[in-house]
């Protein structure tokens, strides 16, 4: 199938019918962790790798670190707290981020 | 070949010969002897269509959203309250300009609960970027539900597009109706090919994806721009029409479709304007008044969204006297088509003196009697500029 996204510019926007993009994953090139408030820091020495905080975390944004424990995509991450919520062993907290 | 039928039936006689690739819809009165009826077609084989049986209108239209990105031909139809329900994905299905195509069969919204005919629901969706379409016999609804598909598809405009019937009063009127055989259709209707949104793993692409404020102005410039064009579309559309298809029974159809049909407005010292069924009933009084010398018309829309404005307040200038009919309102404001038309009349610099009825609210009946005051009270000046027929 032929692909025509009628690209064309709009004022100095150049945009595409419906705003198709000829690319795949763009949700994970756009970072969003910009939005972030309050980080998770998490204490590597009481997690437990249950991965509880990575089944929970809706936007996919907590991961295995190399030593097995879970910690989070500065990336991605937009501080809701819930990994921190749900914590059995309360290993998680919330901190305000200086940036 | 012609049949007395339902115009309910002829809609679905309509879809089977343009055949969706997908239809997803949920049974809601007055809708639902179309979604019946095509759901049998699907059954005994008749057509290749995927149904696909939902729970809710909000899921009806998200699977044709989703169908439609794929690339395929995608059919809905609802009312009412139905409609309302997809309301937030309205403006998705438009923004991803995706060339959805619905029957919607007009009702009224709660509360009161009541499922009888008026123009409020689709009047409400008129901001969505849905292309609208009002029509008055069971031959135009079947008519218009095959041209809505090569309007829509149209690489020019990628828009959904609603055609909008009365229901009961023309969805369950059974009326003679000429019905096209496959072959005809298909030389009008080519198979729908799909430019810009299909998806496919094997070409992956993305669809609906985030806005910036950089960005999202221009895209909705360029919705706008796409309706605005539409209307050359729709006026291409419906030319080629009717000129493959002649008219085969007398009066059940304009006999060439436009944005408008004019009638008996030549000589007139009053206009009315309507949409829909209710243009029936207003012909038959100008024709009963013609008799007595009261020189009445009509000017029927057909084309409510994109709004005609230029061409609407061009035929309508040259008259001292104005009626806009409608079945709709905006509580604190008034008439919805009657405010349209005053703005565009005022951007003509025309001088008509408008007035606004609001009539047939909830199944209210609009009869002879209603339209013979309307034209009464327009030709006296008589009353407020907004007269309900209560």
């Amino acid at each position: 199938m032929t692909v025509d996204l009628g690209r064309k510019k709009v004022g100095n926007v150049e945009i595409t019918t419906g705003a198709v993009l000829v690319s795949d994953g763009s949700t994970q090139k756009t970072k969003t962790g910009g939005w972030r408030a309050m980080k998770p820091v998490t204490d590597h020495a009481k997690c437990i790798s249950c991965a509880i905080c990575w089944v929970y975390c809706p936007d996919a944004s907590r991961f295995k670190d190399t030593d097995g424990k879970f910690d989070f995509n500065a990336d991605f991450c937009k501080g809701c707290g819930i990994c921190a919520e749900v914590c059995p062993v309360k290993c998680i907290k919330m901190v305000v981020e200086e940036k | 070949m012609r049949h007395v039928m339902e115009a309910s039936h002829a809609v679905a006689e309509s879809v089977k010969s343009v055949e969706p690739d997908v239809i997803a819809a949920y049974p809601i009165t007055p809708q639902t002897h179309i979604v019946e009826r095509i759901s049998e077609f699907v059954a005994n084989n008749e057509i290749k269509s995927e149904y696909i049986r939902v729970e809710s209108e909000f899921s009806a239209i998200s699977a044709c959203l989703g169908a439609s990105a794929t690339g395929v031909r995608a059919y809905t139809s609802t009312s009412s309250q139905g409609l309302a329900l997809m309301h937030e994905i309205l403006f998705i299905v438009s923004g991803m300009r995706l060339p959805v195509c619905m029957s919607m069969v007009n009702r009224a919204l709660s509360a009161p609960i009541n499922i009888w005919n008026d123009h409020q629901d689709s009047i409400s969706e008129r901001d969505t970027g849905w292309i609208q379409l009002y029509v008055e016999t069971g031959q135009e609804a079947y008519d218009m539900t095959i041209m809505q598909h090569k309007i829509s598809e149209d690489k020019r405009v990628l828009l959904p597009s609603m055609v909008c019937m009365d229901g009961f009063t023309l969805s369950h009127v059974y009326e003679p109706v000429d019905i096209l055989e496959k072959a005809q259709v298909d030389s009008f209707l080519p198979k729908y090919k799909p430019v810009h949104a299909i998806l496919d793993p094997k070409e992956p692409l993305t669809q609906g994806p985030i806005g910036f404020p950089t960005h999202y102005m221009e895209f909705r410039k360029e919705l706008c721009d796409a309706m605005d064009g539409s209307l050359k579309v729709i006026e291409e559309v419906m030319a080629d029409y009717s000129k493959r298809f002649p008219v085969a029974i007398k009066d059940a159809r304009p006999e060439k479709y436009f944005h408008v049909e004019e009638y008996m407005m030549g000589d007139a010292d009053v206009v009315l304007v309507a949409m829909g069924s209710v243009c029936g009933t207003i012909k038959e009084v100008i024709d009963q008044l013609r008799a007595k010398k009261v020189k009445a018309g009509l000017l029927k829309i057909i084309t409510y969204r994109p709004f005609p404005k230029e061409l609407i307040a061009k035929k309508l200038a040259p008259y001292k006297n104005v009626a806009i009919v409608e079945k709709a309102l905006s509580p604190g404001l008034g008439g919805p088509l009657y405010h349209e038309i005053a703005s565009a009349m005022y951007e003509a610099g025309a001088k008509s003196k408008l007035r606004n009825f609001i009539v047939g609210l909830g199944g209210r009946d609009v009869r002879l009697d209603h339209v013979e005051r309307i034209i009464d009270m327009t030709m006296s000046g008589k009353g407020k500029t907004e007269e309900w027929m209560l």
